[in-house]
């Protein structure tokens, strides 16, 4: 075995006085063999430095800033104060958190789901597979509007009231209930989105050794258990990290509101952190506020992440 | 060449370019050439119409030609910034961005932000007849409203007033008589029961409330019942009173009570207007040129419009909201750019004859003549005289339809101070009894309140 004839690397040091040179001479040839390495990367850290990281460090100095007339000063952590004694800034996360949980409940679940039958089926996968991808391939400013304008219009004539009415069953003001505000959003972000996660499942379905699940119906496992104890455990990472993308996403939800509520919808339904960042960068002139609240974003977002990799890092 | 070397020249090339884009990007904005070219002074100016206004890009576009004739030591490089030249957070996106140009278009409400960002010159020393030969005929009211501190931010280009607008053709089909508008809100409210009960989806009277227009529209209201938005001294709110509740409960009472306001409500300034063109609204509160918009952007008729003053709670309003736009100057311009400006504006915005005032080239192409708008010169100045006869000689409108709004004058009030971003939390109390039929009034009021109050603070 490959182990048992390798020299130690210990053994292979040079005795001393050309120890260094040969250490010097080493990092130098790796340093020209990863030359070529560190000029492609540049690219990519001066991208993520200019649009990420300058903005995300910009934001963290403005947010202890006050602009007047044109005339910057620290003013410490009061831009803090001023935006949690926001009467929408409760109300913003609490609208988020909701939003966020919804789209777990359906736009998580839903997609494993459709992507577990798209595995089991034997015909048309191709054509369904290009179906449920199809709305990812809208721009979802398009989508949200045939929402807006044709799904969700109050009246009988809307897509959803008039199939209700059909159905006998009574209609909805959609986005015009406050009640409602937050699930049609879900409802049209899922079925916008939904397209890549099934993608990712199905890949990640179809990897699941077949002798696995020939085991399993040997033992006389069904579906459901086929799922439990087969899918579900030999996904657990895709799962894990879906999850983790769809809690960080949904937390941002901003296009939603914007769109299909005309902004902060009835009495701040549809008022999500995202929106309030936008609400008071650039129609209360505050953008001072506005960096406070992007930064109390991107700690608990940070927190999220934090929990994702530990567990991930644990469960590996 | 063997790989390893392909990659090498791979990856310099790849360092040269980037170092390339940074130099292009860190070369200072050709800054010289832009204040000045060949001995000629150049200035940046936006609001050009934009690609789908045919005539009006047309017109722009000569006009700039004849400006660089007359004076041909100045170049104008036009802007488009879209339809609507201040849709809100284009505009603070902009400002806060630094890529406002030299001249820029803005709205009366937006002096604060402008001076906030610090990029506003005071134009007062550049300002006077030499510059604009009109400019001791431009309403000093609205020279006043882009004047802090003595100093003077922008010019005027651009006024109006709020009035109700509504819908002659439904009105005749709903038995209301068109010389006989409503004069009260409760006329309001029982002519839109009577207008709604047509069906087919028309709304007897439409409101706004989003996209900051809700904000913009409870004001009028406000005014017309005699309130007001902020405290004299613009320190606190104000509307958190009876005028304000009363303002809510007519729209509350029109909406719920009778049913008569439509199903789809959140509208903003695009969604009234074009269900206005669609013969879906049969009155609502506006401005004169909303009818323009309705006509030539969402293809509505002239005719089928009319306008009379905004009616009070018990009688006639005792206000109405006065608004309008200008031009600011960016505060790095030589005091040639600003001369320059100045000129420009004179010519296209404040000369009758000229640019807007240019009546006779307008009326050939379908653009209204004979809206009592812009107002923007003083009662009896000489401009005024003028600008009034050549829109007599050349009016393509019923201006009959404005009579009654000419002719019973409402006392005009500005926007309140921070006006966009009152109107922002505004929007919520009016999206509250527009879509919540069980809206609690003071609810709403009171936190509209608090943020209003919150935000005048933060502002200090």
């Amino acid at each position: 075995m490959a182990t048992m004839t390798s020299v130690p690397e210990t053994s292979r040091k040079p005795l001393s006085g050309a120890y260094g040179k040969a250490t010097r001479t080493r990092r130098g040839r790796k340093m020209r063999d990863n030359l070529t390495g560190y000029a492609f990367l540049i690219g990519a850290i001066f991208c993520f430095a200019l649009f990420s990281w300058f903005p995300m460090i910009r934001g963290i100095v403005m947010s202890f800033q006050h602009t007047k007339r044109g005339v910057t000063s620290w003013v410490g952590f009061d831009n803090y104060v001023r935006i949690v004694q926001d009467p929408s800034f409760w109300t913003a996360w609490k609208n988020t958190a909701y939003f966020t949980v919804l789209a777990l409940v359906f736009g998580y679940v839903l997609p494993f789901v459709v992507a577990i039958l798209l595995n089991e089926l034997r015909h048309a996968k191709g054509y369904l597979r290009i179906l449920v991808y199809l709305p990812v391939i809208l721009p979802p400013a398009s989508a949200l509007f045939l929402f807006k304008y044709y799904a969700y219009d109050p009246s009988d004539a809307g897509l959803f009231n008039a199939i209700l009415k059909f159905l006998h069953l009574p209609t909805s003001e959609w986005m015009q209930s406050p009640g409602m505000t937050m699930p049609a959003m879900v409802l049209a972000s899922t079925w916008m989105n939904m397209g890549s996660a099934v993608l990712v499942y199905l890949a990640a379905l179809q990897n699941i050794p077949g002798e696995l699940y020939e085991a399993a119906e040997l033992d006389g496992a069904g579906l459901l258990r086929r799922i439990w104890n087969v899918t579900i455990p030999q996904t657990r990472l895709i799962l894990a990290l879906l999850a983790m993308l769809q809690i960080v996403a949904t937390m941002q939800v901003f296009i939603e509101p914007l769109i299909l509520a005309n902004g902060a919808g009835t009495q701040d339904s549809a008022t999500t952190v995202a929106y309030l960042i936008y609400q008071h960068g650039f129609f209360q002139n505050d953008l001072n506020g506005a960096a406070a609240l992007g930064v109390i974003m991107l700690l608990v977002l940070a927190a999220f992440s934090a929990v994702y990799v530990r567990l991930t890092t644990k469960q590996d | 060449m063997s790989v390893p070397q392909y990659r090498k020249v791979a990856a310099l090339a790849l360092v040269a370019g980037l170092g390339f884009s940074l130099t292009a990007c860190s070369t200072k904005s050709d800054d010289d050439t832009s204040k000045s070219a060949g001995g000629k002074t150049v200035i940046t100016v936006d609001c050009q119409p934009d690609g789908s206004q045919k005539d009006l890009l047309k017109n722009w576009n000569d006009d700039v030609a004849a400006f660089e004739k007359e004076n041909p030591d100045v170049t104008i490089k036009s802007v488009s910034v879209g339809q609507q030249c201040d849709n809100p957070p284009d505009f603070t996106a902009r400002l806060t961005g630094g890529t406002m140009t030299d001249v820029f278009y803005g709205y009366m409400t937006d002096l604060q932000q402008v001076l906030d960002s610090g990029q506003a010159m005071d134009i007062s020393q550049y300002v006077s007849k030499d510059t604009i030969p009109t400019w001791d005929s431009v309403d000093p009211a609205l020279k006043a409203v882009f004047t802090d501190d003595n100093k003077v931010y922008a010019v005027p280009t651009k006024n109006y007033s709020m009035g109700l607008l509504y819908n002659k053709t439904l009105f005749t089909k709903a038995g209301l008589d068109v010389a006989n508008p409503p004069k009260t809100w409760a006329d309001v409210r029982a002519a839109a029961k009577k207008i709604s009960a047509l069906g087919g989806g028309v709304a007897g009277y439409s409101e706004y409330s989003a996209g900051n227009t809700g904000g913009w529209h409870f004001t009028a209201e406000l005014y017309s019942q005699g309130g007001q938005i902020l405290s004299a001294d613009n320190k606190k709110a104000d509307f958190n009173n009876a005028q304000g509740k009363q303002v809510l409960q007519n729209l509350k009472d029109m909406r719920y009570g009778d049913n008569s306001m439509g199903s789809r409500q959140l509208l903003q300034w695009g969604d009234l207007l074009t269900n206005a063109a669609g013969g879906k609204v049969g009155m609502f509160v506006g401005a004169p040129d909303a009818t323009t918009a309705i006509v030539q952007t969402f293809q509505g008729k002239y005719d089928e419009w009319a306008m009379a003053p905004l009616p009070g709670q018990d009688g006639a309003a005792k206000g109405t909201l006065g608004g309008g736009e200008g031009y600011f100057f960016r505060k790095d311009l030589t005091p040639e750019q600003v001369k320059a400006g100045l000129k420009w504006i004179a010519f296209e915005k404040l000369t009758p004859g000229k640019g807007q005032f240019d009546y006779a080239r307008a009326k050939p192409q379908n653009q209204p003549v004979g809206l009592p708008q812009p107002l923007l010169f003083a009662n009896g100045s000489d401009a005024q005289k003028q600008e009034v006869d050549l829109r007599k000689a050349n009016q393509n409108l019923p201006t009959e339809n404005f009579a009654l709004f000419e002719a019973t004058p409402v006392p005009i009030k500005g926007e309140p101070a921070n006006a966009q971003a009152i109107y922002a939390v505004l929007d919520s109390a009016m999206s509250g009894v527009l879509t919540n039929p069980n809206a609690n009034i003071d609810e709403l009021l009171k936190t509209a309140e608090t943020k209003t109050n919150q935000l005048l603070a933060s502002n200090k």
